[in-house]
């Protein structure tokens, strides 16, 4: 899960990591009272969870409240990269000496935390891959070993970030990790990271990933699955419990199993058609759960056809295709049906959903994944 | 022969009183797997259809003499069961958990790795292994699993994903092709088991004669595989990636099925595996049919 800037703020401000005053206004009276409280002057930042908000006019500098008007009312209701802006943060003003990068991850191939730290910062972190590659220090971190304050100075060192900054980039480095563990990050990431003329160290921007995994400990995090941006779709296949992407095609994809999911969108695409969605239903594919997942498909108005894809292991073939008649009969589809089943006593199944007088039009039955997606393809036509 | 797992591995299943554990437990002992003891604390005396139960992994190992552990238990209680399981002594660990939190999974990963080295952990969030008709651990249909032939060729199949994992299989029974041993790797970011681990025990396993690999987007898991092929596997293979047409930034699902960056893309995973000399197709049928093509020149 994605956090908004405003909210990766408040999320490293509880780790102590320093980040600027400020607060998230929807309106442009909530922010002239945010930014009376940040103290002139201040920034006025787009919340949107895409790159390049800088380019697109989404910040902005305000001396006074007149700017403070002009800037949130430009910016809220902006497009940025087909993001909506529904809020802006308003932050106190910071001075800035120099910019540097921090982020922490866990590098899967390695399967150890990697730190990478640049005294470039400002810029997105692959352009300075690609130009300067040495600029980046990468360290890699066991994880039942963590990250000392002697190890975050000599990885700061090594990144030739300027001896008036290190004690104070180590001190927020050593932070930051514990942001990252302790808080579940997938992504703890600070660009920039400034050094201000003062010699304060201060995250001035905040992105974060959150490990869904591992929301049982923190139940502090509803509030931003609140905020999540989920099309209307997508927010019903939440409600009903299905994992479910909205994409733009025409053909509506069920399946049981990520992969067989992703798979069947493979063979869509192979035979000439686009998928409307990715719906993994899970193991169980019984009657409640294929209705939920109709519903969902129902409600998209792209969609043209529908392919359920079927693998029985331990769920019966017949079960499933029980389930398919009931749901089926549940639902009044706009558009016909074609169903693989497979696997264990697939024979049955096959012949339960002949016999159970659901016209061709609605739906047919085919024996394989690739005949099934070109059926349903041809239907989207 | 078969690899990790054969006729010979006594199983226990932490969480054996649990929904998940009872039923799974109970069908991987029909199939035939030696499941000797569950473990649920403070249920010891117990026994489920006639496996008895104890209090720890500890007493279930010196009651039973297993070797193998199935852990069946809430992504909360995951980590503590496998950290269990190695102290006792337990040299493979099946972890069907799915939603264990991926730091979870890195400190569990190096701890096995410094206090544990001897303990091989598949999982979590897999679908467990199957040596058809000797050992099954997990949550694998056993009946879609064609039995290895005494003559061979046999093949040894590695999946990230659950039902492809299956689907793999079935293709293979379709085609009449015996099965060494399929494992469920789990598409997690931190899987205990990889698969150079599965690779390099299919290349020494001499009733191993072929591989399919089934892979998909996210992370550099077949990126490595491939890599490995290249020096160290001799073996014929096919393989399929999942996930050409996944949208970048958008999670199929599984934790660690994402491409970002412009990293993890099947398309890559596809191109690697083609240089290491692996038959790669578009689907999981066409990866089944370039499996057989191999099976019948090596017949």
């Amino acid at each position: 899960m994605d956090l908004f800037e405003y909210q990766g703020k408040q999320y490293f401000a509880k780790y102590n990591i320093p980040v600027s005053a400020g607060g998230v206004a929807h309106t442009v009276d909530e922010a002239l009272v945010e930014a009376e409280k940040a103290l002139y002057p201040v920034v006025v930042k787009a919340q949107v969870q895409v790159g390049g908000r800088g380019k697109a006019g989404g910040i902005k500098l305000a001396n006074n409240a007149e700017e403070v008007r002009l800037h949130a009312g430009n910016i809220l209701g902006m497009d940025i990269k087909g993001h909506l802006v529904k809020r802006v943060w308003i932050e106190h003003a910071s001075d800035i000496a120099e910019e540097y990068y921090a982020s922490f991850t866990l590098d899967r191939a390695a399967k150890q935390h990697l730190l990478m730290l640049s005294a470039q910062g400002g810029v997105e972190i692959e352009v300075v891959a690609e130009r300067d590659p040495s600029a980046i220090v990468k360290l890699h971190i066991n994880p039942i070993e963590g990250l000392s304050l002697a190890t975050a100075r000599q990885a700061a060192v090594d990144a030739k970030i300027p001896v008036q900054a290190l004690d104070g980039v180590a001190d927020m480095l050593v932070k930051l990790y514990e942001c990252f563990t302790k808080g579940d990050c997938d992504l703890a990431e600070i660009n920039p990271l400034i050094l201000k003329p003062t010699g304060e160290v201060h995250a001035l921007d905040a992105k974060v990933s959150l490990d869904v995994n591992a929301s049982f400990r923190h139940p502090e995090w509803e509030e931003y699955a609140a905020t999540e941006e989920l099309d209307a779709r997508e927010q019903l296949a939440r409600e009903k419990g299905l994992q479910y992407i909205g994409l733009d095609g025409t053909v509506g994809i069920i399946a049981n199993g990520a992969g067989l999911a992703m798979s069947t969108l493979d063979v869509v695409n192979q035979v000439g058609g686009s998928a409307a969605n990715f719906l993994d239903i899970g193991g169980g594919a019984n009657a409640e759960l294929m209705t939920a997942a109709l519903e969902v498909i129902n409600s998209d108005a792209k969609v043209k056809s529908i392919l359920i894809n079927i693998f029985g292991g331990i769920t019966r073939g017949e079960e499933v295709a029980k389930g398919i008649v009931e749901a089926v009969k549940r639902v009044s589809l706009r558009a016909p049906i074609v169903i693989r089943l497979d696997g264990t006593n697939a024979e049955e199944g096959r012949k339960i959903l002949a016999d159970a007088g659901i016209p061709d039009s609605q739906l047919t039955s085919r024996p394989t994944m690739l005949e099934a997606a070109r059926a349903a393809v041809a239907l989207a036509k | 022969m078969a690899i990790f797992v054969d006729q010979n591995t006594k199983v226990i299943v932490q969480g054996l009183t649990g929904g998940q554990g009872r039923f799974h437990g109970l069908r991987n002992r029909a199939y035939g797997t030696q499941v000797v003891g569950g473990v649920t604390p403070g249920k010891a005396g117990q026994d489920v259809e006639g496996i008895p139960v104890f209090d720890s992994v500890e007493d279930a190992v010196k009651a039973t003499g297993a070797t193998a552990s199935f852990i069946a238990v809430p992504p909360k209680a995951a980590p503590a069961a496998i950290l269990e399981a190695a102290r006792a002594g337990i040299g493979f660990v099946v972890c069907i958990t799915e939603g264990v939190p991926a730091q979870d999974e890195a400190r569990v990963f190096a701890t096995l790795q410094r206090d544990y080295p001897v303990t091989r952990l598949l999982g979590p969030n897999c679908p467990g292994i199957i040596s058809p008709g000797k050992c099954n651990i997990g949550i694998t249909a056993g009946e879609i699993a064609q039995l290895p032939s005494a003559t061979g060729p046999n093949v040894g199949i590695v999946s990230r994903s659950g039902t492809l994992t299956y689907q793999a299989l079935y293709e293979l029974k379709q085609q009449g092709i015996g099965v060494s041993t399929c494992v469920g790797i789990g598409g997690d970011p931190v899987p205990g088991t990889s698969f150079v681990d599965c690779l390099a025990e299919f290349q020494a396993d001499p009733e191993t004669h072929a591989i399919i690999m089934i892979g998909e987007i996210g992370g550099s898991a077949e990126e490595e595989a491939a890599e490995f092929i290249t020096k160290h596997v001799t073996k014929p293979m096919s393989a399929y990636i999942a996930g050409v047409t996944a949208p970048a930034g958008k999670k199929m699902g599984h934790a660690g099925a994402i491409v970002s960056g412009g990293k993890g893309t099947a398309q890559g995973k596809m191109d690697a595996l083609r240089m290491a000399g692996v038959k790669v197709g578009l689907n999981p049928t066409e990866a089944g049919s370039l499996m057989a093509e191999i099976v019948h020149s090596l017949r």
